[in-house]
């Protein structure tokens, strides 16, 4: 079943194949050059007959000795078809320093798991919406899976932050979602990048925490919210209005009687 | 009067309170997060316009503290990455080893994995289930699941010396043979565990306020969750049929009789339910495999290569206490390779990405965790859905702190 797969996106792929190898178990994989792993991603997910829409996996294996005859590390990704049932995987040697093209937009699944081989490998992704670390914290010195990261060495301490007539403030900046700090909104809003107030964003250097879509969905949603809350505003003075008006004209119904009983 | 109608006829966006989104961490230790976990929300009053999870706060190293002892010295570890369900990690892990080295595991040890492997998968479930009923309110389904998981554990106690973390896993098959007692006491466990779930669901399946906090939220739409990357229980709500134990099977699990349960709208509802109906399953398998099972026979491959010999042999025969000494000190040797070894784990596929040297420590061991990415789907369970909404789907999301962070 998977051969049939590799045999078709070797075809699409043509002279950007690198070498088929057989994996066990059903699991069939493909070499291509880092720069083709986007193309071959799409084909993937695209071309009717492989239709893998289902993302299984993203990792890193370190190969430091190696080098130079072949680039420092492996970058492998699992995907898998719901529909045909068959899975295949891919494989790019990267050189240590070089960019990987991100597969986000392919499969939204991939995102978590290139931060973390970011986090432990330091392979960058090109175009990835938020590559920042993930499992170790962002003062993390170096990245720990690479094979000449000794597994004794000792991290220095994230120093407290400076601020006048404070003597201790925690490391992590405002913008990490303290609850004494307030987010720029309308600038966020408008389309700016401040998450924070600028000066207070220099202390700690700028942070992204929303991508410009997850903005606007924010934003949509706050629009709906505003309409709705508008709606029921108009309503409830709609009917006091009327509310009033029937009083009124029922005060006026009822005082003709007494006068006329004068 | 005059004064009040001056207020009544005031402008409205002069009399509105401040409305900026607000900014809220919830975690890293909340009670309702199920490990160590922390999401940081913007919220327009209740509701949650935008959240971001951060896990990482469990980060033991388990990659890198794999790749400095022998093969055989991982199966602790792997004990500790889902905790609710340490045999079936421990199960995947020799399947991958096993596969990597060519390694057949005998008949009978096989049908012994598929038996403690789901009596795992039943008390992991068990638990998952139970924890989403108490957060909102239903102490009672609470205990009464935990009786049966306090059963489940006596019996693994039994089989392999310990409650939760058992270590139990070889390459090559299982530290012991099963006890003569493990068919009959599963015999006897299978009806008590049907008795315990009718009783949860007449209490919690017709009850409004457990339907009305379940039903309809969290939702994942189903081609968000395969993009994602979700298996199991999340993945199979939203209505696909992916079970790697139907897909790809392994061990003898294509020699029994049982479904995959699906759902249809990816909500919490749904999530709760399948993992109900899995665990009816379990127990279908549990009673097939207990039947089918060999009377006799080994439970582990007979090769001094891989097996330590018995402790009769190693005190009193020098071959015993030669095998046994290679075996600990340089540990066991798969051949040079790379390979993914995937099994299912409750919360979906867990895979074992190993590379070996052809030395006895590994040279690389990746995780894939089911939790990680169905983490990483919740965030779309959660933007637009109300702050109370968030205590069911992550508990019908089942995060294992252990397993996510590694």
């Amino acid at each position: 079943m998977s051969k049939a797969a590799v045999a078709r996106l070797s075809a699409i792929l043509g002279s950007r194949v690198l070498g088929t190898s057989e994996g066990s178990h059903k699991d069939d994989e493909i070499r291509v050059a880092p720069a083709d792993l986007r193309a071959a991603a799409e084909a993937l997910r695209d071309d009717a007959e492989l239709a893998c829409d289902h993302f299984l996996d993203l990792t890193a294996v370190d190969y430091p000795e190696r080098e130079p005859e072949l680039p420092r590390f492996d970058v492998v990704f699992r995907v898998r078809s719901t529909t045909k049932r068959h899975r295949v995987s891919v494989r790019a040697a990267v050189e240590d320093g070089a960019e990987v093209p991100s597969l986000v937009g392919v499969w939204a699944g991939a995102n978590w798991a290139e931060r973390e081989a970011f986090d432990m490998f330091g392979v960058r992704f090109a175009d990835h919406p938020d590559l920042r670390r993930i499992l170790m914290y962002e003062e993390f010195v170096g990245h720990p899976l690479r094979k000449d990261y000794p597994i004794d060495r000792a991290q220095p301490l994230v120093p407290y932050r400076e601020e006048a007539g404070i003597t201790k403030l925690a490391p992590f900046g405002i913008e990490e979602g303290q609850p004494f700090a307030r987010v720029r909104w309308d600038d966020r809003l408008a389309g700016g990048d401040n998450q924070v107030d600028p000066s207070l964003a220099k202390q700690q250097g700028q942070r992204r925490v929303l991508s410009d879509s997850e903005i606007a969905v924010g934003q949509k949603l706050n629009l709906d919210v505003k309409v709705a809350a508008a709606a029921k505003a108009a309503a409830e003075t709609a009917l006091r209005a009327a509310t009033e008006a029937a009083a009124k004209a029922a005060a006026e119904a009822a005082a003709p009687t007494p006068k006329a009983g004068e | 009067m005059e004064a009040a109608d001056d207020i009544l006829e005031a402008d409205d966006e002069a009399l509105e309170l401040p409305s900026d989104p607000m900014r809220l961490n919830m975690g890293p230790s909340h009670p309702a997060m199920h490990g160590t976990v922390r999401m940081v929300l913007d919220l327009e009053g209740e509701t949650v316009l935008n959240v971001d999870i951060q896990p990482g706060f469990l980060h033991r190293g388990f990659e890198k503290s794999c790749e400095r002892g022998t093969w055989a010295q991982v199966f602790p570890y792997t004990d500790r990455l889902n905790y609710a369900s340490p045999m079936l990690n421990n199960i995947g892990f020799s399947h991958a080893v096993e596969k990597l080295a060519g390694i057949v595991v005998p008949e009978r040890g096989q049908y012994f994995r598929v038996v403690l492997g789901e009596l795992a998968r039943v008390s992991d479930h068990l638990t998952c289930c139970a924890a989403t009923a108490m957060e909102l309110g239903a102490m009672t389904p609470f205990l009464w699941l935990m009786k049966v998981r306090e059963w489940i554990y006596d019996i693994l106690e039994i089989e392999t010396g310990a409650r939760v973390t058992h270590s139990f896993g070889r390459i090559g098959g299982f530290a012991h043979e099963p006890t003569e007692n493990l068919g009959p006491a599963i015999l006897d466990l299978v009806p008590q565990v049907h008795k315990v779930l009718a009783e949860c669901e007449r209490l919690l399946l017709h009850n409004r306020i457990f339907m009305d906090r379940m039903q309809g939220t969290g939702v994942i739409p189903r081609a968000h969750a395969v993009a994602m990357g979700c298996t199991g229980p999340v993945l199979r709500s939203t209505g696909v049929d992916y079970d790697v134990r139907k897909d790809n099977p392994y061990f003898v699990y294509d020699r029994f009789d049982f479904e995959v349960p699906v759902g249809e709208d990816g909500d919490n509802w749904d999530r709760f339910m399948v993992r109900l109906e899995e665990t009816k399953q379990s127990c279908r398998i549990l009673e097939q495999a207990v039947s089918k099972m060999p009377k006799s026979g080994p439970v582990s491959v007979d090769d001094p290569r891989v097996m330590l010999p018995a402790k009769s042999e190693v005190y009193s025969t020098i071959e015993g206490t030669i095998a046994h000494f290679k075996l600990v000190m340089e540990g066991f040797k798969p051949p040079k390779g790379e390979v993914y070894g995937y099994t299912e784990a409750t919360n979906g596929e867990l895979g074992y990405h190993i590379v070996s040297d052809g030395t006895g420590t590994p040279y690389r061991v990746r995780v894939r965790p089911p939790c990680w990415y169905n983490l990483q789907s919740a965030r779309v369970a959660l933007v637009g859905g109300m702050i109370a909404d968030i205590i069911p789907t992550f508990g019908s999301i089942n995060m294992i702190g252990g397993e996510c962070d590694r």
